[in-house]
Parts: C-alpha cells; sequence; structure tokens
C-alpha cells in the first residue's frame, strides 16, 4: 500500500442531464454539474479550495469558481491528453488532499460535444501550428487518418489478425453496454437494448469497426468532489475510497496512434496504470468485483482487459463470450451503459458510475461490490482508479 | 449590367441566329486510308469494312468505307490552327467574343446529333458549313451559368452534295469558381503541419525520396522522427533512402466521415518497410476487401496537390 491508498475519497458526484443539445453553455454546464456535486457531498461552494480538470475543457476553473460562489482556490490542475485525463483529475485531486495542499477538490468536465465541436468528424482540417503535437498528425492526415474511429481501427485490424477476434467479439462490448443502459434512466439509450444482429447489421465507419462499435457524441457536464478520507466519513454517502490513482505514458507512445512498437495488439500504458493500482491498493485483479473500462471504441476493450491481467493475452473474446461482462458475471463492466450507452462524458460519468457501485446505488448493482476498478482513455497517455469501500 | 444593357446583349447574341458560322471550308486531306487505320486501331473498332477490301465487297460495298464517326474529322483543321484564337472574322468568332464579354469564357460540347446521308469511300473530300441556329437564354448548370449555342453543320462532298448534317451544341459558361490562376480548386488533403523537426522529410517527399531519418552517432532508423536519438541521446541526424519495399502491417477502410478529397472506401495503411520502420499510407491499385495483412507492397508517388506529394504503396508479388 503506497502512502496515497485510502488517504482521499470520492463524496459527492454530480451531472447534467446527457444530452445531444444542451442549450446551454459548456460554462453553465460546468457549473450545474459542479454544484450538484458539491451539494451531493453536503458541502457548501465556499469549501471548495481547489479545482482539477482537462486541458481540453473549455471552461477554466476561474469561471466556475466566480460563478458558483467558491471564492479563494488555491490547488488548481489539468491533465493533458483528451479522455486520458480522467481518473488522472482524480489523482491530482488525492495527491492535493493527501499532502494538505487542498481540503475540497472538484474535478469536473463539461462540454456541448455532440451540438458543439464533434470529436467524431476528425481534424483532418483543423487548424495546426508548428507545435510538435500538431506535426504529429502529419504523419497520419494527409492520407485520410484523421477521426478516432480510424485510429482505433488499425490497432483493431491487427488485433484480429493476431488474434483471431471477429467483429462479433467486438459487438459483444456494445451489446452488454446497451443492456446495461437500457435500465439506467440516466443513459441517453435507456429502454433502447440492441443485440448482436444489430450491431453486424450497421454500416461501416472505418472498417473493421460498425457503427456501434462506436461511442455516441454527448453534451453534458460531470463532477466529483474529492476529500480526505476522514472528512468523507463525515458527510452523508458512505466515501468511495481512492485505494489506487495511477497515470501512464508507454513506451513511443502517440496520441492515438502508437503504430511503432514492436508489437501494437497491446495498450502498454494501460498495463502500466494496471500495475499501479495494484501495487498501490495491495490487490490484484482476483480482488475487483466491478469494473468500469473506457469505452470509447470498443475494440479496445478487449486488450484493457488482457493488460488489467482479467484474462490472457488474446483471451478477451472468450472471456466476454462467457458472459463475465454481464452483471453477474466475474467481472461486471460498464453498469452504467459505458460510453456506448449512457454518455461519452471524456470517461468522468464512468468514475461516478464507480463510486455508485461502491455506495452501492447503481441501477446495475451488483451483489457485494468491495473494489471497482474504473479506467481513462486507451489510445492516449491514460489514467486509472481503483476505488473501494471504507474498511 | 444594367436593364437596358441587359436587353441590348440579348439583342445583340440574338442577331446572330441564322448567320454563317464559318466560310464553307474543305478539309485538309481527302479520305485515306492511313487516318483511317488509326482511327479504328485508336477506337478498337475491328470492322474489317474499314481495311479489308475484299471484305468490303462482300458486303455490297464498291470498297472500304471511311467509319461514320470520322465524318467530323476530316474537316478539322489540327490542333495548332484550333488552338491558334477564334477571332477570325467569321461569324462564330464574332460571337465568341460577344459570349466573353458576357463572362462566358469557357467551354463544353454537349450535343451533337448525326444524320448521315451517304458513307464516305477512299478519295473523298469533306468540306464543312456551318450556320447559328440559336443561343438559349442563360441557364443554371452544374458547371456554372451557361447559353447553349446551337449550330447546323452541313457536310458537303466535293460535288457539293451533302453526306451528312450535324446539330452540333455546346455550352459556353461563366466557371462557378475562378480561383487565381485560373485552375479549379480541387479539394485538398488535410495540410500537414510541417515544422523545423519534420520539414526534410516532406521536402524529401516533394522528390519524390522516401527517406528515414537516421542517427549519425548510433545509426538507429527512427520514424515518424525526432530532434533527437531515443537510443543514445544524439541531436545529429542524416537520411536513409528507403529501398520502396514492404509489408502491410495493418490498415483501416474508411467510409465515414466524409472528406472532400478523399473517395469512400478508401484504405489507409501501416506499412513496415523492409528497413524495419513503419509509416502511414494509402494502397493504391488494389480493391479494399482484397487488401490483407503481410501482402508485399512497393512504393509509388502520389501528387495530390501542386504543394503536396506522398509515398502510397501497391501490392506487388512477392
Amino acid at each position: 500500500m503506497s502512502g496515497l491508498s485510502g488517504r482521499a475519497a470520492i463524496a459527492g458526484i454530480g451531472a447534467t442531464e446527457f444530452s445531444k443539445d444542451s442549450g446551454r453553455s459548456e460554462l453553465r454546464l460546468a457549473c450545474e454539474a459542479v454544484l450538484a456535486a458539491v451539494a451531493d457531498a453536503g458541502l457548501r461552494p465556499s469549501d471548495v479550495d481547489g479545482m482539477v480538470t482537462f486541458t481540453a475543457d473549455s471552461s477554466s476553473e476561474i469561471h466556475i469558481a466566480r460563478s458558483t460562489g467558491m471564492g479563494e482556490l488555491r490547488f488548481f490542475s489539468r491533465v493533458p491528453h483528451g479522455g486520458g485525463a480522467a481518473c488522472g483529475t482524480v489523482q491530482q485531486a488525492a495527491m492535493a488532499v493527501a499532502t494538505g495542499v487542498a481540503e475540497v477538490v472538484v474535478c469536473y468536465r463539461a462540454f456541448n460535444e455532440r451540438s458543439g465541436q464533434r470529436f467524431g468528424l476528425g481534424r483532418a482540417d483543423a487548424p495546426s501550428g508548428a507545435g510538435a503535437d500538431d506535426a504529429a498528425f502529419a504523419w497520419v492526415s494527409p492520407f485520410g487518418l484523421f477521426t478516432p474511429a480510424q485510429w482505433v481501427a488499425m490497432f483493431a485490424r491487427r488485433y484480429m489478425h493476431e488474434y483471431k477476434a471477429t467483429g462479433e467479439d467486438f459487438g459483444r462490448v456494445a451489446v452488454v453496454d446497451r443492456k446495461h443502459a437500457a435500465t439506467n434512466p440516466a443513459a441517453w439509450f435507456y429502454g433502447r437494448p440492441i443485440t448482436l444482429a444489430d450491431h453486424q447489421a450497421s454500416r461501416w465507419i472505418a472498417e473493421p469497426l460498425r457503427l456501434l462499435d462506436c461511442c455516441q457524441e454527448s453534451d453534458g457536464g460531470q463532477a466529483l468532489v474529492v476529500v480526505s478520507a476522514e472528512r468523507a466519513r463525515d458527510l452523508p454517502h458512505p466515501p468511495a475510497l481512492i485505494l489506487a490513482a495511477g497515470q501512464g505514458s508507454g513506451d513511443d507512445q502517440h496520441m492515438m496512434t502508437s503504430y511503432y512498437r514492436p508489437e501494437i495488439t497491446g495498450i502498454p500504458e494501460m498495463g502500466l496504470v494496471g500495475r499501479q493500482l495494484y501495487g498501490q491498493s495491495g490487490l490484484g485483479p482476483a480482488d475487483v468485483d466491478a469494473a468500469v473500462l473506457y469505452d470509447h471504441f470498443t475494440p479496445l476493450v478487449l486488450p484493457q482487459l488482457e493488460e488489467l491481467g482479467f484474462c490472457g493475452r488474446g483471451e478477451a473474446r472468450d472471456f466476454i463470450a462467457d458472459g463475465h461482462l454481464e452483471v453477474g458475471g466475474r467481472l461486471p463492466v460498464n453498469t452504467h451503459g459505458g460510453q456506448l450507452g449512457e454518455a461519452y462524458i471524456h470517461g468522468m460519468n464512468g468514475i461516478a458510475e464507480g463510486v455508485r457501485l461502491v455506495r452501492g446505488t447503481s441501477v446495475n448493482q451488483p451483489p457485494s461490490v468491495r473494489h471497482v476498478l474504473v479506467t481513462a482513455g486507451t489510445g492516449v497517455p491514460t489514467s486509472g482508479l481503483m476505488l473501494g469501500t471504507d474498511r | 449590367m444594367a436593364q437596358t444593357e441587359q436587353d441590348g446583349y440579348e439583342k445583340r447574341l440574338g442577331e446572330f441566329a441564322g448567320r454563317e458560322a464559318a466560310p464553307p471550308r474543305p478539309g485538309p486531306d481527302p479520305v485515306n486510308v492511313p487516318m483511317i487505320r488509326h482511327w479504328v486501331e485508336a477506337m478498337g473498332d475491328r470492322n474489317p469494312v474499314y481495311l479489308d477490301e475484299e471484305a468490303a465487297r462482300r458486303t455490297g460495298r464498291a470498297g472500304i468505307v471511311a467509319p461514320a464517326s470520322m465524318m467530323q474529322a476530316w474537316t478539322m483543321r489540327g490542333y495548332a490552327a484550333a488552338t491558334a484564337g477564334q477571332d477570325d472574322g467569321s461569324g462564330l468568332g464574332e460571337l465568341i467574343a460577344l459570349l466573353a464579354e458576357g463572362g462566358y469564357t469557357s467551354v463544353v460540347a454537349t450535343d451533337s446529333e448525326f444524320a448521315f446521308h451517304r458513307e464516305l469511300t477512299v478519295g473523298d473530300h469533306v468540306g464543312v458549313r456551318e450556320i447559328i441556329e440559336s443561343i438559349s437564354p442563360e441557364k443554371k448548370t452544374a458547371l456554372g451559368a451557361g447559353r447553349f449555342v446551337t449550330t447546323e453543320r452541313t457536310y458537303l462532298d466535293q460535288h457539293g452534295e451533302t453526306v451528312a448534317v450535324q446539330r452540333w451544341r455546346m455550352l459556353w459558361f461563366r466557371p462557378a469558381r475562378t480561383p487565381p490562376g485560373g485552375r479549379e480548386p480541387a479539394a485538398l488533403r488535410p495540410r500537414p503541419a510541417v515544422n523545423r523537426d519534420n520539414a526534410f522529410w516532406f521536402e524529401a517527399a516533394r522528390e519524390h525520396r522516401l527517406v528515414i531519418q537516421r542517427c549519425d552517432a548510433c545509426g538507429a532508423l527512427r520514424h515518424p522522427p525526432g530532434p533527437c536519438c531515443p537510443r543514445c541521446g544524439s541531436y545529429g541526424w542524416d537520411t536513409a533512402e528507403a529501398s520502396g519495399r514492404g509489408r502491410v502491417y495493418s490498415y483501416v477502410v474508411s467510409h465515414h466521415p466524409r472528406h472532400p478529397a478523399f473517395e469512400p472506401p478508401y484504405v489507409v495503411a501501416l506499412v513496415e518497410l523492409e528497413e524495419g520502420t513503419r509509416l502511414v499510407t494509402n494502397l493504391v491499385g488494389v480493391a479494399p476487401e482484397e487488401v490483407e495483412i503481410d501482402m508485399p507492397v512497393a512504393l509509388e508517388w502520389l501528387d495530390p496537390d501542386p504543394e503536396l506529394s506522398l509515398p502510397v504503396f501497391r501490392p506487388v508479388t512477392a
């Protein structure tokens, strides 16, 4: 157990509705989510003294602090690399709280990703400068490889080749996500499950990815309140202890296009995160009762199961086909419906589901959940959390 | 144009109806076997009546005949004369100048209807007389706003007898967009962000050379390139020229979203060069459903626009 394990907890969660057209500004969504999370924690805005978000977020902490009456802030930090930042924001908050740098830190992400700038359309003609991040896309965009779905498809094709996985193996991830979303009133796809045949009949986006392999695009906001474990015990909800929090950037890491490593069928940065989560928490894969695995695209859920030790290399397709991701299976996954089913809030809504699982309040609550593993974006430098019940 | 000016323009155009487009003009050469031979070879027309006297006679003809489709060709003046300008004092020359005054500077042939009166035989000498039949009101077309100009061409033999009549229609139009230089803008591929660390690669590509960055201290090849060798730390580098041979390591067949520079479905591949580095590229000369991992491929160059050259690969036998 590391110095960070168990020192901090998520005490509040709050979100807007998840929609395709919020009709409100991104800042307004952020304020709504933040205030809801602070209220859920039984705190007041003026209690907040730290904020963490994504470098990708359009609403700086100062705007939210000013709008919601937080007053002074003494800790603020941002985490880069798109959806890979999600669990990293909680790690930042936990470290700040554990060291006494701050007492109440809010992590947030809010955007009009569907009605505003859609990531799915890609960055083909995005303005580009002379910096290294823009220049990195010079190796892919001129060839017509400029969307997240396309970038993932390159990994997926190689994975299929090496492990004899099929489109149906990817499709089963979508089916289980949508099954869970179907019973979650907060999910965009509430009441709308799909079958494997629906998946197989959906149109190609970037072969081998079909439409139903791709997560939705959403408008919405999600916030989380991190305080010390001691303080959390005095607040209304059972604490979701942060048993471990890690970030990972692998060897020869690129943004979504780490195509130049000796192997491209794994996600080494997620393996790195997993080793930290188990190392910090003193737990192993067998101790994990449920997981929220980042699912922007179904194919990268499979190597996550492998990197995190839930099954061997190339065995994820069998692990999934055997029903282990279902409630009642060995590892219930994405009980809120995932980003394919609930909403795409850059992984932050998945952390909120991790908290609900620990609280015992998921709409698809498996019995006796003590430890929940949550991951952030794949294909990018990423992060993860191990959340647990208090004692 | 103001309304009165517009009315005046319409009237001036209308005055061309019924005028002779050009004085009757004999073709440069009589009907002859060498030109027939070139024509049927280019067209892939194997009908023997065009070159084989015996075969032609077996069909009841006196001898070989020229393909009917060559009618207009016998009267063409050749490339140099045709491109020397239309301002030759003829009716058509004047009409073209008036059309240009209205902004209709581009032209495309749209219709040709022929009525043939007899077949041409070797030795016939064909001329043409062309009458301007009508100039349409301005029409909106996919190419731009324009006017259809219809003429009637009567083809006459050396005796002044009609051998064919052609109704010939052209669209004179204002180009929908006229960028500087007059070149129609094609949809451009996404521009690479070129900076001090990667410019050498794109500059070499402009010269159709596929290069790989090479550390000048330890010799390690690296792609994508960077300013510093991750193996030995040297900032010094040069380049090695790739052989252009490699194998498909993985690939994507892209359908959505649509980008105007790419026609879906198109193949983006990750190719592993025999030198050991990989690069993202396109595959050409292969249907998406025929692409396979490990397929051997060889380098070709694609110049999608004047500012961009990209290495692409074509499947080859191993």
